[in-house]
Order: C-alpha cells, then sequence, then structure tokens
C-alpha cells in the first residue's frame, strides 16, 4: 500500500472512532452535542504538548484521553441542567470556545501549532495500523456497551429522563459517564492524529468539524454503532474518491442532511433494516 | 414510641411558587399495606405534594420519611432505591422500547443503579423473566414484543403500573391513574390497583373520579388550598361541610345536597 493509502486509512479510522465515540453521547444518551471536535483537539494538544516534551508514545496518549475526558467530566456537569436545544447552543460554544483559546496560547503554537512533535516510531504503516486497530477496538467497545445495562439505562436516559428517574436510574451520573467515555475516546482520537500527522494546528478541530462528525451520526442512523461506522466511512472516503467533491463538500454533507432528515430518519441503520426486513419477508 | 414504622409520614411539608403558597404545612402518617386516596378540588396541590414525596420537587419546609427514614433531601432515583414507586399523571413510557424492555429495565433497577457495574452485566433473562410475570399480573401478557407506540391508551396506563411495580416497592404513588380511560376502563384498572395493595404495597391514589376512589380506599385525604382539610373514611369524608364548600363552592352545599 502506498503512503497515501495508508493516509487515507489512517483518517478514516479516526473519523470513525470520532462518529462512534459521539454516537455513544448523541445516540445512546441522547445528549446533542455539537461541540465534539473541541474534546478532540483537547486530546490532539494534549498529547502533542507531552509528546513534544519528550513523553513516550502510550504516556502522550494517555495524556491526550485524560485530558479531554475531564473536560468531558465538565461539559457533562454543566449539561446535567439544561434542556437538549440549550445543550446543543452550549457544545456550540464549547467548540469556537476551544479553537479561539488554543489560537492565543504561545505555549500551544498559538496560530502556528505544534509541529514539533516527534514520530511515534512506528512508521506511516504502523501508525495507521495502530489507528485502525484503536478504531475496531471502539467499535466493539461501543456495541458491548450499547448490549450492557449501561447502554440499556442510555437508552432510558435519552427516551426520558424523568421515567428513568422514577425507576431508580441516576440520570446525571449516566449522563457524566456518556460524556466521559465519548471525549476520552475522542481524545485518545485526538493523541493518534497528532502523532500520525506530527503537526497539528486549531483549525483541524473547528465547528465545521463537529457539524461533520454530527452529521456522520445522523447520516449513519443515531444510536446505531454499526450505521454510524458505515456512514463515517462513506462520508470520509467519498471526498477522496471523488476529487470534485472536495470543493463542495460542505454543500453535498448539508444536502444529505436534509434529504436523511426528510426521507430515513433513521438513517443508514434504518434503511439497511428495512432491506433486511423486506428480504426476510419475501 | 418509635417501634411503629410508618410507611410514609409527612411533616408540616411547605412549598410556595413565587407568591403561590401551594401547600401550607402539611402532615399526615400512612401504615404500612394501607390504602389512602388523596383527593381535592383543581389546584389543592395534590400533584405538588406526590412531587414532594417523589422528590421531584424540594420542599422549603418540612419533612418527608419513608419507613423510618428522613429521604427529604434526597433524589428521586434514591427513594426509588429505598421502594417507592411512582407512575406519572401523563402516561411517559420509553418510546424506542417495546413493551417488554420497558418493565425488563425496571425489574433491573438493581443492576442500573451504578452504571458502571451496569457495564459489567449484559444477561437479562432474569429480569426479562421478572418483567413478563409482571406484565401477565397487569393483563399485559401477549404484548411483550410490541412497540409502546403500538398500544392504547388503556394499555399504557397498564405498563406505567407494570413498571412501576417491577422495582419492587413499599409504597407505591399513582398520580391520576384513571384519567382519560371510560367507566369500564376505568373500574378494572381501580379492581387492579386493590389488588396490588392487597399483595402488601402502600398505596397512595391522586385521583379525580370519586366513585372509583371511594369504592376502593378506605381513608380518604382531603386537600384544599394547600392544606389538609379532612383525614377521614369515605363517607365521613363526604359529609363534611368543609369537603363539600372546598367542592362546590361557599354557600351551595344546600342546594346540592
Amino acid at each position: 500500500m502506498s503512503a497515501y493509502a495508508y493516509s487515507v486509512l489512517a483518517i478514516t479510522g479516526i473519523n470513525v472512532m470520532l462518529a462512534v465515540s459521539l454516537n455513544m453521547i448523541t445516540g445512546f444518551c441522547g445528549q446533542f452535542s455539537l461541540g465534539h471536535a473541541a474534546f478532540y483537539g483537547a486530546g490532539a494538544y494534549a498529547a502533542a504538548f507531552f509528546a513534544a516534551a519528550g513523553s513516550s508514545v502510550p504516556v502522550s496518549l494517555l495524556a491526550g484521553v485524560m485530558v479531554a475526558g475531564a473536560l468531558g467530566v465538565i461539559v457533562g456537569f454543566a449539561s446535567l441542567r439544561l434542556r437538549h436545544d440549550f445543550l446543543a447552543v452550549t457544545t456550540i460554544g464549547i467548540s469556537f470556545l476551544f479553537v479561539g483559546f488554543v489560537r492565543k496560547q504561545p505555549w500551544l503554537g498559538a496560530e502556528m501549532g505544534i509541529s514539533r512533535i516527534p514520530s511515534s516510531g512506528l512508521g506511516t504503516q504502523g501508525n495507521a495500523l495502530l489507528i485502525l486497530a484503536c478504531a475496531l477496538a471502539t467499535i466493539a467497545f461501543s456495541i458491548y456497551v450499547n448490549r450492557s445495562w449501561m447502554g440499556f439505562g442510555f437508552r432510558a436516559v435519552g427516551d426520558d429522563e424523568d421515567t428513568a428517574r422514577s425507576i431508580g436510574i441516576s440520570v446525571s451520573n449516566y449522563k457524566l459517564v456518556a460524556f466521559t467515555l465519548g471525549t476520552a475516546i475522542a481524545g485518545l482520537a485526538g493523541g493518534l492524529y497528532a502523532y500520525f500527522t506530527q503537526f497539528i494546528v486549531p483549525d483541524s478541530f473547528g465547528f465545521l468539524v463537529s457539524v461533520m462528525l454530527m452529521a456522520m451520526v445522523v447520516i449513519g442512523g443515531t444510536g446505531s454503532t454499526l450505521g454510524v461506522v458505515a456512514a463515517a466511512i462513506i462520508l470520509t472516503l467519498l471526498p477522496e474518491i471523488f476529487r470534485f467533491i472536495n470543493e463542495y463538500r460542505l454543500l453535498i454533507f448539508g444536502g444529505l442532511l436534509i434529504l436523511v432528515m426528510r426521507f430515513a430518519p433513521e438513517g443508514l441503520a434504518g434503511l439497511g433494516r428495512a432491506a433486511v426486513g423486506r428480504a426476510w419477508a419475501r | 414510641m418509635g417501634a411503629v414504622n410508618w410507611a410514609l409520614e409527612v411533616e408540616a411539608a411547605a412549598i410556595h411558587f413565587g407568591g403561590v403558597q401551594a401547600l401550607a404545612g402539611v402532615s399526615f402518617l400512612i401504615a404500612p399495606c394501607e390504602m389512602a386516596g388523596l383527593i381535592g378540588p383543581n389546584g389543592a396541590g395534590k400533584t405538588t405534594l406526590l412531587r414532594i414525596i417523589a422528590g421531584v420537587l424540594s420542599p422549603d419546609s418540612g419533612r418527608v420519611v419513608l419507613s423510618g427514614i428522613d429521604v427529604t433531601r434526597w433524589p428521586t432515583a434514591r427513594r426509588v432505591r429505598h421502594g417507592l414507586a411512582l407512575t406519572h399523571q401523563i402516561v411517559r413510557p420509553f418510546r424506542s422500547m417495546t413493551v417488554l424492555e420497558n418493565v425488563t429495565l425496571a425489574a433491573g433497577h438493581r443492576l442500573t443503579a451504578n452504571p458502571f457495574a451496569a457495564l459489567t452485566r449484559i444477561a437479562r433473562a432474569a429480569q426479562e423473566a421478572r418483567a413478563r410475570e409482571i406484565l401477565a399480573r397487569v393483563g399485559l401478557a401477549g404484548e411483550d414484543s410490541k412497540p409502546v407506540t403500538a398500544l392504547p391508551l388503556g394499555h399504557l396506563k397498564r405498563l406505567e403500573l407494570a413498571r412501576a411495580l417491577a422495582v419492587d416497592p413499599s409504597l407505591i404513588l399513582l398520580d391520576e391513574p384513571l384519567a382519560g380511560l371510560n367507566h369500564n376502563e376505568a373500574a378494572k384498572l381501580v379492581d387492579l390497583i386493590a389488588g396490588i395493595n392487597a399483595g402488601g404495597i402502600t398505596t397512595i391514589l391522586v385521583e379525580h373520579n370519586l366513585a372509583q376512589v371511594m369504592r376502593v380506599c378506605r381513608r380518604l385525604l382531603v386537600l384544599d388550598q394547600g392544606r389538609i382539610i379532612a383525614d377521614a373514611a369515605p363517607h365521613e369524608v363526604m359529609a363534611n361541610p368543609a369537603v363539600r364548600e372546598a367542592y362546590l363552592g361557599p354557600g351551595r352545599e344546600h342546594a346540592a345536597a
């Protein structure tokens, strides 16, 4: 495989991790977040900062996970008293706040970002395979969570918070856990990205990235891990396969979102289930 | 002294919303296995009182004691784990789930109490079996795999009750369970509730349908303007002039009698 193919594989893997982890927050637990890229960025910056300071690969990646997860706990706390639409607005704020903050920090490279990230020592191929392994682990974890009683509790919280309380579910604990797990995985994706590119700038983690991730979740089918994985892969590869799409990326994402909301609100997962249902009925 | 553990003690519960005193020092005791009706005109404070008992609202002053333990500052979920169950006035099922899943999740309330402990558990067979048992008891056997959105209101009311029963409560709060049901459905649901109470679950029934309440409750508490104005057997309560006045308005009791 060429270096280009590995880089496409790596970016696809990272987007899968991000979309699947956002799906844990939004799809499983019903917390609509438009700030996921901020946690991705926090992980990338933390890992890059530690790596540049001479930490080993595992320590730097762990730092990314911890910083993003800690931020997730804070935002999770803030979200406890917010209704859905207010949470969406708050997380939009987080997205802009993150980029605005990083841009003004000389110790994080300000506008220029961090460019002296040491190599992970794994090479392009090794990096891509590490990302692939982490993406597969994220998918497996997400499927497991959804099958466990924790996932069952998430669904209850996402469906109706008052009813969840009435059967003894501590809604705030579940929301905090969803935010922490989802943002920690985004942090890991950020660390992997930092090692892969060895060069990060604030704009890679802006609001548009958050919107793109939410588009992957919605187009894939909110709550369905495999649907979201499919959407993340398709929406990452399409612009690579059809170069001209890159120019119209936002136009196409926006159009797809509107089409999905209008004709298939359950996304690719819903379409898949309907197709299987028809095949079964035949 | 102190030997009796009341199922529920409400002591001088008071709360105001803005300038309105919704509850002005409400006190009463409910004995284990009792079935008490809580009635009163619209705006009397019935739902507010239920919400304070359930922990949805926090009183300005006063105490709520469940089975001997002061739970005044506890959140709802913790009270539920301590033996309280409640149904909503307007049915609120988990809409993305099937009938069986709704009740199974409630039957697993010990597993879901802590999210991290819940993460280590997958098997649902025991909770599903318990849920099927309860669904059969409330007359919803055979509806297991239906999405809740396919159920008529009468069945949703039963589902609400099934979910409350699945948390193994010692005290159950029912907020107008008969609202929206026709006479026949209401009578059947009240019989079911009476049967549940006879099985040893203390029951507080908030209801507008006085005929049905009178039929099954041996004690009625009447709330008016945030105060308890009567607390006695149903026939005594109905003969009480203060109650008639609260329901019919001052000076009209003779006309109605």
